[in-house]
């Protein structure tokens, strides 16, 4: 069911004075919770929890042909599927456009910034490379799936660990000690648009009282850089505004890459 | 490209667009409809309602429901696009729902659905940009009730340069680094409500600084403002 | 015929400022300018600015002549579709005769054709009433569709334009606000030319003078 529309209005008055429902202030992110290899079967795994927001995402890796018009890359595909398991709102089936959306949020991120270099993942150049199949799930919906699932994606593929090879074919549940060729990781924050404030981190209540979102992906080099901005939600944006969200997310995303080992 | 004193590679200026086209009245049958095109990016739009929606279920009370349907005709692209909507078609449908969301009135027409039909006919990038245009003037012609209309535009970063309606030749641009050829643009697709000066879409994929980003939005608002002029033109050239 | 020429506006341009005008239908005021909501032609009247439809679906209005299908029947009525957001409904002590109520589908069937009235608009459907001279089912004839927005220059001043066509053809015409128009005439030719006058002022509303050409149109085609 969705958020009574009393409760929604509860969430405007509180923020029209600047307090939050669960009495956090604005930016301030609930306890981001991180749990490494959730599945020995998985070439990479990780649990993230943000508050009772609980996503595992896990790689697998496979042999593959590289792409016709990339030959010499590696391959990455990231799904991400809003389980009904996650919340009643979520159902089995082909992903539903919240579903996709969240997948190409991910994809973007990892794929734009150059986390993963794809270059050193080809084997055989036209014949062979790494294909990387990133699958993200939610285990419980309380508000910023987005955020918690990149995260997620994030430290899974630092903890992958490449499979053995032999005779050109993958030896599943044998891995090497060779990780990803990676580089600097994109933290993905969003910014969600309540009454007249922004906030970060909704909790599901909140969430559904917002109006506009605004999603960027920050690597934290010399300086900060933006691979993903995507701005979300029914209702439109001032550029100033715009620009003053944008130097919020990347000052409170360097707090999230802080977490990462 | 990579020296601001050079031209792109068509000749094009940093801040001009391809050759726009734009018509409407282009589908009889359907309640409004337009064209528009950048360069060889053409798509066409209908717009159909309000009118009835079923199954009941789906139906809002309290207003009318807007629905966008964005996809290529199979031979729109170099390689065969399968029929049919694909995960990357339903996430432009979705945007180009949000771009055009903010300016439709819905309230008048409760229970019923306002169904937008985007279809690319030939792609060479800022597909997406090409359908709000043709989308927001099909609407208007359908005399849907809106507050203004919406304009689109892809503005980004290539090499160092900050251009405007990328075309697919700079969208794939590369530099080598390291003896490595690596991409070297940023794409943004920008839509721009003209009369109330605010953003309803943005979409960037690449790599780009803020103080490059705020250089490429008022690039994109500058175009906006000229598309609508032209969007404008078409509409009140009625034959 | 008026002469005024009159302003095609979009939505969103400035229609008039300050309290000079009021704003009517199809604008809205936004701080000290009237803003027009819709497409169409700007028209200013007694004060009033208002944008008229040049295009768009039919949206009911009490009063309008409506042809409309039936296609559904319940315990209490039947369910016309008349082309426009919300479907009609035609209810039993709307009709003009007597109804057996344990069978409907005696007085008008399912794919009958109607030329109605509206009689009262309510949030999900159109109520639609039977109890006037003109309304009554339609036989035999053909249907065409227009642009609900033409039909006013189709009707003309008074009817002046649609009696033309009547008088040219002998043709029986029943012109729905709903851009639906029924024709039926003493043969099939007389109807064509009814319905390829119609075509033209379907297609050219705005041209000067558009009833002596429709009359010279009909004469020279006439059999």
């Amino acid at each position: 069911m969705e958020i009574l529309n009393i409760t929604k209005d509860k969430i405007r008055e509180l923020l029209e004075k600047g307090r939050r429902i669960d009495a956090r202030t604005l930016y301030e992110f609930r306890d981001i919770v991180i749990e490494e290899n959730v599945s020995s079967k998985a070439e990479g795994s990780a649990r993230v929890r943000i508050g009772d927001t609980e996503v595992i995402a896990g790689t697998k890796l496979e042999l593959v042909e590289p792409f016709a018009d990339t030959p010499d890359e590696g391959i990455l595909v990231v799904n991400a599927e809003l389980h009904p398991l996650a919340s009643e709102k979520f159902e089995l089936g082909p992903p539903d456009v919240e579903a996709i959306k969240l997948a190409r949020i991910v994809d973007r991120a990892i794929r734009e910034s150059n986390f993963i270099d794809l270059k050193k993942l080809c084997i055989e150049r036209g014949k062979l490379a790494w294909g990387i199949f990133l699958d993200i799930y939610a285990i419980n919906d309380d508000g910023n799936l987005i955020d918690a699932s990149a995260f997620a994606a994030v430290i899974a593929l630092k903890n992958t660990k490449i499979p053995e090879v032999e005779n050109g074919k993958v030896k599943f549940g044998v891995l090497s000690q060779k990780k990803l060729p990676l580089n600097e990781p994109p933290i993905t924050i969003t910014a969600y648009k309540i009454a007249d404030s922004f906030i970060l981190d909704p909790c599901s209540e909140e969430q559904e009282a917002s109006t506009l979102k605004i999603t960027v992906s920050i690597t934290y080099g010399k300086e900060p850089a933006i691979h993903g901005l995507i701005k979300d939600g029914e209702e439109p944006i001032e550029t100033e505004k715009l620009f003053e969200i944008l130097e919020i997310l990347i000052r409170e995303g360097k707090k999230i890459h802080s977490k990462i080992k | 490209m990579s020296d601001k004193k050079e031209k792109r590679p068509d000749g094009r200026e940093f801040d001009e667009t391809r050759k726009i086209e734009a018509k409407v009245g282009v589908i009889k049958r359907a309640d409004g409809s337009a064209y528009f095109a950048f360069g060889n990016s053409k798509a066409i739009a209908a717009v159909y309602g309000p009118r009835q929606l079923y199954p009941q279920h789906l139906q809002n009370p309290k207003k009318a429901i807007l629905r966008c349907f964005y996809d290529m005709f199979s031979f729109s692209v170099a390689e065969r696009k399968k029929p049919g909507p694909s995960r990357r078609s339903i996430e432009i449908s979705d945007e180009i729902k949000r771009a055009l969301y903010p300016v439709v009135l819905l309230e008048n027409f409760p229970n019923t659905v306002i169904d937008v039909y985007v279809e690319i006919i030939e792609a060479d990038a800022s597909t997406r940009c090409a359908a709000i245009n043709a989308a927001s003037m099909a609407l208007a012609s359908a005399g849907v009730l809106m507050s203004e209309l919406v304009t689109a535009v892809s503005v980004g970063k290539v090499g160092n340069a900050i251009v405007v309606d990328l075309s697919q030749e700079e969208e794939q641009y590369k530099i080598k680094k390291d003896g490595k050829e690596i991409k070297a643009t940023t794409d943004i697709a920008l839509a721009f409500l003209p009369r109330s000066k605010k953003i309803s879409l943005l979409h960037l994929d690449g790599s780009i600084k803020l103080s490059e980003l705020r250089e490429a939005i008022e690039l994109g608002k500058k175009i906006c403002t000229k598309i609508e002029a032209i969007q404008r033109q078409v509409l009140k050239k009625l034959e | 015929m008026e002469k005024t020429r009159r302003e095609i506006v979009i939505p969103g341009e400035i229609v008039g400022s300050g309290s000079e005008f009021l704003p009517g239908e199809g604008t809205r005021k936004e701080g000290k300018d009237i803003i027009a909501l819709r497409f169409g032609l700007l028209e200013k009247n007694d004060k009033i600015v208002r944008v008229i439809p040049l295009s768009g679906t039919y949206i009911p209005r009490t009063g309008n002549t409506v042809i409309g299908q039936v296609i559904d029947i319940t315990f209490n009525g039947w369910v016309v579709d008349i082309l426009s957001p919300y479907l009609g409904f035609l209810p039993i002590n709307e009709c003009a005769g007597y109804v057996n109520k344990n069978d409907l589908s005696e007085y008008y069937d399912i794919h009958d054709l109607l030329a109605s009235k509206v009689h009262t608009i309510r949030t999900r459907s159109v109520e639609l009433t039977m109890k006037d001279r003109t309304c009554k089912k339609l036989v035999g004839g053909f249907l065409m569709r227009v642009n609900p927005t033409r039909v006013p220059r189709i009707i003309g001043r008074e009817g002046s334009m649609v009696n033309i066509i009547k008088k040219e053809t002998n043709c029986n015409i029943i012109v729905g606000q709903n851009g639906l128009i029924w024709i039926k005439g003493p043969s099939i030719e007389e109807e064509i030319l009814a319905r390829d006058a119609i075509k033209i002022i379907a297609e050219k509303p705005f041209v000067e003078g558009l009833t002596d050409y429709i009359k010279e149109f009909l004469e020279k085609n006439k059999k």
